[in-house]
């Protein structure tokens, strides 16, 4: 009846699982009685669940990923907390098998639960607004994609409380994720919550290719797009690349596990290599998937606070189209040890280092459009500074173990986790942050508080550099990744040193918690009336801070580049106010209803309940086509309600 | 999008109108279906390679040429060439705004398309009761792993097709419904294009 389904699931003699769960069943239970006392069920549901709205969907999207960040947070806490103390005679915190699950989440949830959807949600914020759209391409799909991610979500978070997640580390390679060496449900958590949630993932990237291409106010061609868009471009193009090769290496892994096929088992002819490029071929494209729109943020920021249009606008761009066509060439630099012989890692290695010559012209980019310019130094300069920095570092260290010779020392050691670490924090991370804290005003309409913003870099940066240090010095020291204990007296101290390190970034974390509760109780102080709160470029700041839901009450002209500027020099004219009917799509619950049945269906499929996953895919597939019978899905906004919302806020600039 | 709720043309939409192009929201569907097409494309990309990889891993059983019948696949492979034919005709149809023709080469597309799964099913149902089963080795697993992801695709656009017939049947030939139609014939012809290369990758050169 339940399948694999017991009690024995739900691990009570695991104490650290169990006070984790029963706080986080305590904390979902006092919300869920918050929003029943306060009776905002229906304000929820009506307003943002079932909102195709994208600036909504895109702060769905970031509220998620921060909570997830603090959960992949926490199993770093306890990785190095372990790691520092697991020596000799100690055997640490963190019994084996849970210590592998943690490490296995950690990269799983940081990857797909995290740097995903804040990838996801900044594009939806930022994207329509800046190429002048009143909504993405189809909105509906949008909000599917969101309701599948968090499917994802759901699935991994229970894999927390019911069973085990996967213990193979976050790449999966069989033959250790096949059925032989994992046995249990762990791998099917992985598979699912990551299949599921790429569905939404590779249904954003179509979305927003056409958006970006067919969706552009009257006169703003590809090479007047703001740069933001570009790299979102250049990621969503990667996306619709690379998520079906990682669709497919997890399908015929699940084939494998579930009906006895023979792609990557080491009997009958499989070829466990074969899953390793699969994985990879999707896996390199993806650090860029996840990079681009970070170096995007990074270019928005310093030309906005330097004052200065961006210093080489076309080679930005070429430079970041390059860099997504290279990213598809470098997959087996991941695995120079295979063995493929000389020639081929010679390739894959010259390949890998070409991607710096792009990236190289892109941290000068930003060095001349700093040069000179007034920078404004508040947190998001910073991080940008920052940035610069660890970023070359980082990519020094990944130059170095592109020479297929050095990789076969440093393959698998922590020497590749800090380089990794380097590029991901001092790349993504730092541009995500930014990227939050620069279009925070123009999703709620209000600022955060810069000064908070400020300690959490600090304690950001310098923890990192005090995490991740001594793990470069601990790779050439010869110590691999995912050890779960150590017998080198040489190595406790750099463990020892790096656990500080993660201290000083849990501080900085807090900084971040309370800047959000700080600034949202002092919104009336920070708020943001005129909807460019930063002498903004681009068209997102010509518009009031939160936009109307339908954006723009008249389509800007976007002939020239930094649109917005060229408007308040007067090089464009301002839109006019003679408002026209805007055409609008309709809320609708319908991918809310078909994200729980992927969840059931997911679920079921883990636990090989055969009849529930039947009802979860046709209850899936049934509620589409339902949907398909609704024609009545958008309607118009009416010239005489534009100007009451036009007027509303003219009046609130006016007085402030 | 519905013209029919639709009193006042409006110039500045959400979608498409407006936008200096003058796309319809049709030609934004049939450009993101392109869009998906080609990741699918990626999809079977993955699969052929796979497949071509381990064509040889036959674990000392079965290969190719011991298991494929070219003439039963030549049959299975007209059919579904015919059915991209019909599909062609119901959207020639469709231009005129001949509904009663769109439905009866829908329904003639169907057919075909509901033949070629039944002759798949059939061909592999055959296989298994043979004992050359996809678990027998890694060549197997990719052999139905393959043809089997294009034999859900095709049977996906039949229920899309069924779908879309009661649509047209109940709601007439209205512009959310023309839409969909090019959508599915597009979808259909790709996956026509793509039992090609099955034909050749796995059956042509596995017997050859």
């Amino acid at each position: 009846m339940f399948g694999k389904l017991t009690l024995d699931a739900i691990p009570f003699h695991e104490p650290i699982i169990f006070y984790t769960v029963c706080v986080v069943a305590i904390l979902g239970a006092a919300i869920v009685a918050a929003i029943t006392y306060f009776k905002s069920w229906g304000y929820l549901w009506r307003e943002w669940l079932t909102s195709v709205d994208h600036k909504k969907i895109g702060i769905m999207y970031i509220i998620v990923a921060l909570v997830m960040l603090v959960r992949g947070f926490a199993d770093a806490i306890m990785m190095r907390t372990h790691l520092a103390m697991s020596h000799g005679d100690n055997a640490g915190i963190l019994p084996p098998e849970h210590y592998d699950q943690v490490f296995t989440a950690h990269g799983v949830i940081m990857l797909i639960f995290v740097a995903m959807p804040l990838i996801s949600g900044l594009m939806n914020i930022v994207v329509p607004l800046q190429i002048g759209a009143r909504d993405v391409a189809f909105p509906f799909l949008n909000s599917l994609s969101f309701w599948l991610f968090l499917a994802g979500v759901v699935l991994v978070n229970i894999s927390l409380a019911v069973g085990e997640f996967a213990q193979t580390g976050w790449v999966a390679y069989p033959p250790l994720s096949g059925l032989q060496y994992s046995p249990g449900v762990g791998v099917d958590y992985y598979i699912w919550s990551i299949q599921i949630s790429g569905l939404g993932s590779l249904l954003t990237g179509v979305n927003f290719v056409v958006t970006i291409l067919k969706m552009r106010t009257p006169g703003m061609t590809l090479m007047k797009m703001p740069i933001f868009t570009w790299t979102a471009f250049c990621s969503n193009i990667l996306i619709c690349g690379a998520f079906p090769i990682l669709t497919a290496a997890l399908a015929l892994l699940s084939l494998d596990r579930y009906l006895d096929f023979h792609f990557f088992t080491n009997e009958l002819g499989g070829n466990p290599m074969m899953y390793v490029n699969l994985f990879w071929a999707w896996g390199h494209p993806e650090v860029y998937i996840l990079i681009l729109p970070a170096f995007g943020v990074f270019s928005e920021v310093a030309a906005t606070f330097s004052r200065k249009p961006l210093f080489g606008y076309t080679s930005m761009v070429i430079a970041t189209m390059a860099i997504a066509f290279l990213s598809f060439v470098v997959w087996l630099h991941h695995f120079f040890t295979m063995g493929s012989g000389a020639n081929v890692n010679a390739f894959f290695g010259i390949a890998t280092m070409i991607i710096a010559v792009p990236t190289g012209v892109k941290i000068f980019t930003w060095l001349f459009t700093m040069y000179r310019g007034r920078l404004e130094i508040n947190s998001m300069t910073l991080y940008t500074l920052g940035f610069l920095i660890t970023f070359s570092i980082g990519g020094m260290a990944g130059v170095l173990m592109a020479v297929p010779g050095a990789d076969f020392l440093l393959h698998n050691s922590l020497f590749l986790v800090a380089h990794f670490h380097t590029v991901i924090i001092g790349g993504a991370v730092f541009g995500y942050l930014v990227g939050i804290t620069y279009w925070f005003p123009k999703a709620t309409g209000f600022k955060l508080n810069d000064k908070l913003g400020k300690y959490a870099f600090w304690f950001w940066i310098v923890g990192f550099y005090v995490a991740f240090s001594p793990m470069y010095v601990l790779g050439f020291m010869g110590m691999t990744r995912r050890l779960n204990h150590y017998d080198n007296p040489d190595w406790t101290i750099w463990m020892q040193i790096a656990v500080v390190g993660v201290a000083l970034i849990a501080v900085g974390v807090a900084f971040i918690v309370a800047q959000l509760v700080v600034s949202f109780i002092q919104r009336k102080k920070n708020i943001d009336v005129t909807g460019d709160p930063w002498d903004g470029r681009t068209l997102e700041w010509s518009i009031p801070s939160p936009p109307p839901f339908y954006n723009f009450a008249v389509l800007p002209r976007g002939d020239k580049l930094d649109a917005f500027h060229e408007q308040k020099r007067g090089g464009l004219p301002a839109p006019s106010t003679v408002y026209e009917p805007i055409h609008m799509p309709k809320n609708t619950g319908m991918a809310v209803i078909m994200s729980a049945f992927a969840t059931v269906l997911g679920f079921a499929l883990i636990w090989h309940i055969w009849w529930l996953a039947i009802i979860g895919f046709v209850g899936a597939v049934a509620t589409f086509i339902i949907r398909t019978y609704d024609y009545d899905i958008d309607f118009y906004v009416q010239p005489d309600e534009i100007a009451r919302i036009e007027q509303a806020h003219l009046q609130k600039a006016t007085q402030a | 999008m519905s013209a029919i709720e639709t009193p006042n043309k409006p110039i500045h939409t959400a979608h498409g109108e407006g936008h200096g192009h003058h796309h319809d929201a049709g030609e934004i569907k049939l450009f993101g279906m392109w869009v998906y097409l080609m990741t699918d494309c990626i999809l079977f990309a993955c699969l052929f390679a796979s497949y071509v990889v381990l064509k040889d891993a036959t674990a000392g059983g079965v290969t190719g040429k011991d298991i494929f019948e070219l003439p039963f696949v030549l049959v299975e492979t007209f059919v579904l060439l015919f059915s991209s034919i019909t599909s062609g005709l119901a959207t020639v149809a469709m231009h005129r705004g001949d509904k009663a023709e769109v439905m009866k080469w829908l329904k003639f597309t169907f057919l075909l398309g509901a033949v070629f799964v039944g002759m798949e099913v059939y061909e592999f149902h055959h296989l298994i009761a043979e004992g050359h089963g996809p678990s027998h080795s890694a060549f197997l697993s990719a052999f139905f792993t393959l043809v089997g992801t294009h034999g859900l695709h095709v049977t996906a656009g039949l229920l899309w097709m069924l779908v879309l017939m009661h649509q047209i049947n109940t709601r007439g030939l209205n512009d959310t419904n023309k839409s969909r139609l090019n959508l599915l014939a597009l979808f259909w012809h790709f996956l026509d294009v793509v039992w090609i290369c099955v034909f050749t990758v796995v059956y042509l050169m596995g017997v050859l």
